[in-house]
């Protein structure tokens, strides 16, 4: 067992509680460098699926773990991210500057769908969202003489200051520092005022409000934010699939971000990092398990979903911390070993906020 | 004016099935204060029940909508009692993902299921493809018959809520649950009865949409438009469901027809928009204002 004994207040602020802490991350920054090196070149690039679903998730869980406020039109902004890359690419502008200004249009169209939410709660607030996650949809669809329309738009290799991202080993290390970078650009955020107003206005808008925290400005500034990670991915995504159309942003993309969020542990980065993993991993094993089925199930379309949805239920039902919960019941289990019991995490009576009138 | 009499009456027509999907939005909404995602699959469900007792089983018509409110309606009691009762009183938004996973998987275990698959099936309707002609216009039967079974279904919930025993138990639990529970009504039995409800209405939108659309396994994504039907009406309000699904057909038809192409799709996205921009509690909602 490990204890903390608190002598100065920038423990409570310490990126790392202790030399422990830096010895594993530090270990698995080793090992995520050398990944490249071992795996063969198809995993490699569903790693970089992976990382790009963190960028996503990272952003998302701002918005829903950490600020309570439901997006079910996350798509969008991927689309605005990876449209406005793939254009201005076509333009022969830099990498650097298109991915900065996916970033900047991602963040503009965050603001404007963050502008409702100011007066939106809970359900009116997905629905909002998915209003405009299928209008954005319909405009790139439409939009032919700019987006291509249902034809899509082809992208080429990233130019990164001179070096060309022809392989995915590249192309994963370029995610690799990009995720890096947003990681603790979040986790700072987090330990600043920004962050605890954030999750101040998640716990009671009503105490946020009273303590001072301009709801209206927050919530706004958590839209943007999440919207320009969620650019930032698009471009990236765009890069990855080296073409794009209006079907890879529908209410079905949204809804799988969302539901890596709630699936990955609300409320944690971690869990982010953990939902995008089971997000990408999850078809990769069903195809993989599909050779132990008997035919007549394996060959089956519905397959997919019915597990996720099975496996999304389960965890709502069984383990609302989601993957991230679990794993810290493990690490407790282990950390405490013949002192874990089984109520130490029992969830607490949660009632829900009543819209009602009493 | 035969024209906008055309239109009109299958705006109309396609906004009662809004309507009623989004009356199951509503239903279920007054009861536990969440929202059904899984409605337009629920939807879905029973269009197949209803196309197996009629073109596997050659049930007559009505005895199939009538198997087929039975069966789903106890489907939607059985989910209740399994996946939502658990997270009752969670987040709310937890319990909304909770039908998100339920939409799945009823999508998946549906495109699994021998004979009903993946393909496009067809409900043989009595009153299939006759027309009649009212003031000039062309109107077939068929849009007709699914103003008038859901003017006669509204009336149906209307004296059920308003004269039996049970009716009134679920409006006053959907009114305060603390003091319908102290009046001795059960109010998680009315909860799981409420989700009965709902699927059964669902169900019957899905039969009337059948010869518009026909029954396949995405026929729920056409409850996602009855979202903007709900909160058009003011989400909580049954009168303001059907209300704002009769408004979202008039103004998706009309769009279809005077607006440039593309536009039909999305109108009912940015009347939401502009509705909860205006007036977040809709046209009929109630004004709620919280205490701290």
């Amino acid at each position: 067992m490990r204890f903390h004994f608190k002598t100065d207040y920038d423990q409570d602020i310490r990126l790392f509680k202790d030399g422990v802490q830096v010895f594993w991350y530090g270990l698995l920054a080793v090992c995520l460098l050398g990944l490249p090196l071992v795996l063969p070149e198809y995993l490699v690039g569903q790693m970089v699926f992976i990382l790009i679903y963190c960028i996503i998730g990272l952003g998302l869980m701002l918005l829903i773990g950490f600020t309570g406020q439901i997006s079910l039109g996350h798509a969008a902004f991927l689309a605005v991210g990876a449209y406005t890359e793939a254009l201005l690419q076509a333009r022969g502008v830099p990498f650097a500057v298109s991915l900065l200004a996916a970033a900047l249009l991602s963040g503009a169209a965050g603001v404007l769908v963050g502008l409702p939410a100011l007066r939106l709660k809970g359900i009116y607030l997905a629905i909002a969202t998915m209003a405009f996650g299928f209008i954005v949809e319909e405009i790139i669809t439409r939009w032919e003489h700019v987006t291509g329309g249902n034809s899509g738009k082809q992208l080429k290799q990233i130019d990164f200051f001179g070096v060309t991202i022809d392989s995915d080993a590249r192309f994963y290390y370029l995610c690799l520092g990009l995720t890096a970078v947003i990681l603790l650009g979040l986790i700072n955020l987090m330990r600043s005022p920004t962050g605890r107003a954030f999750v101040a206005i998640r716990d009671s808008e009503i105490s946020a409000q009273s303590m001072g925290i301009h709801l209206a400005r927050y919530k706004t500034v958590a839209f943007a934010l999440s919207a320009m990670l969620t650019g930032v991915a698009g471009a990236l995504y765009a890069h990855k699939l080296q073409f794009i159309s209006p079907e890879q942003f529908n209410l079905l993309v949204s809804i799988e971000m969302a539901t890596l969020v709630f699936i990955g542990g609300l409320g944690s980065f971690h869990g982010a990092i953990f939902g995008a993993a089971f997000i990408i991993a999850l078809p990769q094993v069903i195809v993989f398990m599909k050779d132990y089925l008997p035919t007549a199930v394996a060959q089956q379309t519905g397959l997919q979903p019915t597990i996720f949805g099975i496996i999304l239920i389960c965890f709502l039902l069984f383990e609302p911390l989601g993957i991230y919960g679990r794993w810290v019941k493990i690490r407790t289990y282990f950390s405490l070993f013949p002192f874990y019991r089984r109520g130490m995490f029992r969830r607490q009576k949660a009632y829900m906020k009543s819209d009602r009138l009493k | 004016m035969a024209q906008f009499l055309q239109l009109a009456l299958s705006g109309i027509a396609i906004g009662c099935v809004y309507a009623l999907v989004a009356l199951g939005f509503v239903l279920i909404y007054k009861a536990t204060e969440t929202v059904n995602f899984a409605q337009g699959d629920l939807m879905m469900l029973g269009g197949f029940f209803a196309y197996t007792a009629t073109a596997v089983m050659g049930w007559p018509y009505w005895a199939a909508i009538v198997f087929a409110l039975a069966v789903m309606a106890a489907y939607g009691m059985l989910a209740e009692r399994i996946v939502l009762r658990p997270v009752l009183g969670q987040a709310q938004f937890t319990v909304v993902m909770v039908t998100i996973g339920v939409g799945y998987v009823m999508r998946g275990v549906v495109t699994m299921m021998p004979g009903w698959g993946t393909d496009t099936y067809k409900i043989v309707t009595p009153f299939a493809e006759k027309v009649v002609n009212l003031g000039g216009a062309a109107i077939s039967l068929e849009q007709l018959m699914i103003i008038l079974m859901t003017a006669a279904l509204c009336a149906v919930l209307f004296g059920f809520f308003r004269f039996t025993r049970i009716g009134i138990a679920m409006q006053a639990a959907s009114q305060n649950q603390l003091a319908a529970y102290y009046m001795g009504i059960p109010v998680a039995r009315i909860n799981t009865l409420i989700w009965g409800l709902s699927a059964a209405v669902a169900t019957f939108a899905g039969i009337l949409l059948a010869p518009i659309t026909f029954v396949h396994a995405n026929m729920g994504f056409i409850g996602l438009k009855a979202f903007p039907a709900a909160v058009v009406g003011g989400f909580g309000s049954i009168p303001g469901a059907i209300a704002g699904g009769i408004i979202i057909g008039l103004v998706e038809s009309f769009a279809g027809f005077y607006l440039p192409e593309g536009i039909k799709d999305i109108a009912a996205y940015i009347v939401v928009l502009i509705v909860l921009m205006v007036k977040p509690s809709g046209l009929f909602g109630e004004k709620l204002r919280k205490k701290v």
